[in-house]
């Protein structure tokens, strides 16, 4: 390896000391008796003040779950995961229920503050509306009345399944089904919170939705829930962040998202997962198995997912569309960052069911480290399905000799008419464009995440404003170590 | 300003640079001539820093330091620019954004306060204009699809944007047409000063038509093997490197 590279190498190493979201913040804590069964079921829903058929809906789901099996064909290697030995509800100490921003432990507003969250004021000004989730439970939700105005319901989950039941009932789990898969299964069973968001016909949403995740509390599964409808010819866009402090034991993080698109209505849903992702021997994390998928269900509807993975010891997940009405629209943008002793194995799925139904992959790999980057991308176009399109870009990009990535499209076409086109590529951080940034004046850190970036770019372009810049100091973070 | 001595230069376990000596005072141009695969660019290369090209013996000194201890981008801080054969293309990275950060970057590297996106702005798009480097070019990933003459022009935009005191041009003659030659040569021209130094390397004397130097070096084999006024361009000229090799020899 040429010193050039040695040198990168090097910069990246030094990363993984600087997590900046690292700290846990001191905070009592009421938990669930550790371990998994109906009883932790039934004690989460009663937390959560749950009618009947919320808790029917779980023990079903954890009745599924026993007979499943956890999945294996990812590109991933970890320790069996015991799921007894955990804690599955968390919550700070003396949350009432419902509560105005005022109301809400200092200490929290503190960590919110560290994590770089203006959860006042401020957010107005940037037009934001933010859902904060802390462990299993959401304890502020800002600008709501701004939304009401208009008819826009965002609000915790556990909140709309006692306040718009009818609309929870109506759609939950209609794209993602309880028995989808293992994790979506233990996920229904024992979700503890998570955001909803409803934009009634025609309304644009005059605002960014936002949520925070974080988890906190140690030994604690974060099982959140979202569910987004859009009806008929409404927009919106929403965007979550993750966090989690340091710790030497893995944490397992298994949400599911579910996207709703009535006729003539776009999500657009942004992720920057920062989660914690062990340190640079590979110890602690977290395990992020995420079921992500939105429903196309209405003519001419649009869903967008754009989604920075910088964080986790293991990603598993693969925002997908369903592209259902005719003339759907389906985009997927991804940047995945793996460093040290990261596994990254996500990608997309794109169901083409309707007629001139469109879809647009754009993946961005970068590996650094020791770590593995798989991009697994299914593209499918059904019988009924006359003229679709796919169009696939899925680009790596390595830096070191010890990393690697991989790609693994999968391309089923039963209609005649369908045009697929895939593209990859695999490159690496060249000594001479390393060069060429030294020789101007910056430093290995600053050239390395101006070279990812630029690698990133059309990714990065697809995240609202307001946080494209954060998500670009980001990425220059995960891989520099930068910070403070 | 700059002193070379008996330098010699390994890369990739061959050694190029065998015993180089030159020096150059503040206010000099001077110029660099010799065949190819001399180690010209080898001789570039070191005194900006390249990892992978390492000196197995003698010294660099730049205004009294150690250039050979320093990073590549303290020495840009410290006003080495090297306008390289060969300009690297960044994908994604607009040519404004790469001035702005490279800029900033050394600005820090110095002490001195960093410039706004409008101040960098302003003073980018009046030298592009002298330069002929158009608007279009500055919106562009760095170099990406730049033709040869585009990508000279926009090293030498980037010298007058930094400034520097040392300043070394490998081949930045070549390949450019002759409106863009005498551009070159007058952005060069208008950047000599009694506190700056610089360094360019050509194969051809019509270069050193435009820019007069005050010394010519001719590099063979990895050493200086004839110096001269600006006449010695034309003796190559008529000569060639094989006769002037052995004339010195
Ligand atoms: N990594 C390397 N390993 C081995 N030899 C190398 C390496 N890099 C350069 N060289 C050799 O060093 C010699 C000098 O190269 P250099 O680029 O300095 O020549 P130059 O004088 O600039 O030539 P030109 O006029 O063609 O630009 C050449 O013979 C070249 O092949
Ligand atoms: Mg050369």
């Amino acid at each position: 390896m040429s010193s050039a590279a040695a040198d990168t190498k090097n910069t990246v190493a030094a990363i993984g000391e600087k997590y900046k979201y690292g700290f846990v913040t001191d905070i009592e804590m009421e938990k669930a008796p550790k371990g998994l069964s109906e009883d932790t079921v039934r004690f989460v829903s009663a937390k959560k003040g749950e009618p009947q058929w919320m808790l029917d809906w779980r023990l079903g789901a954890f009745r599924r779950w026993g007979e499943m099996k956890e999945p294996n064909w990812a590109r991933v290697h970890y320790p069996k995961i015991d799921y007894q030995n955990a804690y599955y509800y968390a919550a700070p100490k003396n949350t009432p229920l419902k509560q105005s921003l005022d109301e809400v432990d200092p200490k929290l507003l503190e960590t919110y503050k560290k994590l770089g969250i203006p959860l006042n004021e401020q957010m107005a000004l940037a037009g934001v509306a933010v859902d904060a989730v802390f462990d299993s439970v959401s304890v502020a939700t800002t600008f709501k009345d701004k939304l009401n105005e208009v008819g826009v319901i965002f609000c915790p989950i556990s909140e709309a399944i006692r306040d718009y039941p009818d609309l929870v009932k109506q759609y939950l789990g209609t794209v993602v089904p309880v028995t989808d898969n293992f994790f979506a299964t233990l996920n229904a069973a024992v979700f503890t919170d998570g955001t909803f968001v409803y934009v009634p016909k025609g309304v644009r949403c005059p605002m960014e939705l936002s949520t925070y995740f974080r988890i906190n509390a140690s030994e604690t599964g974060q099982f959140e829930r979202t569910l987004i409808i859009a009806d008929e010819g409404s927009y919106v866009s929403y965007l979550e962040g993750c966090t989690a402090p340091k710790r030497d034991e893995n944490q397992l993080h298994a949400a599911v998202v579910e996207l709703v698109a009535l006729e003539g209505a776009e999500i657009k849903y942004s992720t920057v997962q920062n989660w914690y992702p062990g340190d640079e021997n590979g110890l602690g994390g977290i395990y992020n198995f995420v079921t992500k998928r939105g429903d196309c269900r209405g003519d001419r509807s649009k869903i967008s997912w754009t989604q920075v993975e910088t964080g986790s010891a293991i990603t598993w997940k693969y925002p997908s569309c369903i592209l259902r009405g005719d003339g759907s629209v389906g985009e997927f943008y991804s940047i995945a960052i793996a460093n040290h002793y990261q596994q990254a194995d996500t990608g997309t799925k794109m169901i083409h069911l309707g007629k001139n139904t469109r879809s647009r992959i754009i993946s961005k790999g970068i590996s650094a480290g020791k770590a593995q980057n798989t991009y697994r991308g299914q593209v499918s176009v059904y019988g009924k399905a006359e003229d679709a399109r796919n169009f696939t870009q899925c680009d790596s990009l390595l830096i070191g000799g010890d990393c690697g990535a991989h790609t693994v499209p999968y391309i089923e076409s039963r209609n005649p008419t369908a045009r697929i086109e895939h593209e990859a590529t695999t490159s690496k951080i060249a000594d001479d464009q390393l060069f060429y940034c030294l020789q101007r004046g910056l430093g290995q850190e600053e050239a390395v995440a101006l070279i990812v970036n630029g690698f990133c770019k059309e990714v990065l372009q697809q995240l609202p404003m307001e946080f494209a810049v954060e998500a670009q100091k980001l990425v220059g973070i995960s891989l520099e170590g930068s910070v403070g | 300003m700059l002193e070379i001595k008996n330098l010699h230069v390994t890369v990739g376990g061959k050694e190029i640079l065998k015993g180089l000596n030159l020096s150059i005072a503040a206010g000099q141009v001077h110029a660099i001539m010799g065949p190819n695969g001399s180690g010209k660019s080898t001789l570039s290369y070191i005194l900006a820093g390249r990892a992978g090209y390492e000196i197995t013996e003698g010294s660099i000194t730049y205004n009294g330091e150690d250039l050979g201890a320093m990073p590549p981008e303290q020495r840009a801080a410290k006003g080495v620019f090297l306008a390289m054969q060969y300009p690297v293309e960044i994908p994604g990275v607009t040519t404004m954004m790469f001035l702005k950060s490279a800029l900033n970057a050394q600005r820090r590297g110095r002490g001195e306060k960093e410039l706004d996106a409008i101040g960098v702005l302003k003073t980018v798009r009046a030298k592009a204009a002298t330069l002929n480097v158009s608007e279009d070019m500055l919106k562009r990933a760095l170099n990406v699809g730049f033709s040869g003459g585009e990508k000279k022009r926009l090293e030498i935009l980037q010298m007058s944007l930094f400034e520097p005191k040392l300043a070394i041009l490998d081949e930045t003659d070549s390949g450019l047409d002759i409106d863009a030659l005498r551009l070159v040569a007058e952005g060069v021209n208008a950047l000599r000063d009694p506190s700056r130094a610089m360094l360019v390397i050509t194969h051809y004397q019509r270069l050193l038509d435009y820019i007069v130097p005050d010394r010519i070096h001719v590099l063979a084999k990895g050493r200086i093997v004839a110096e001269g006024g600006k006449e010695l361009a034309l003796e190559l000229e008529a000569k060639g490197y094989d006769q002037i090799v052995k004339d010195a020899a």
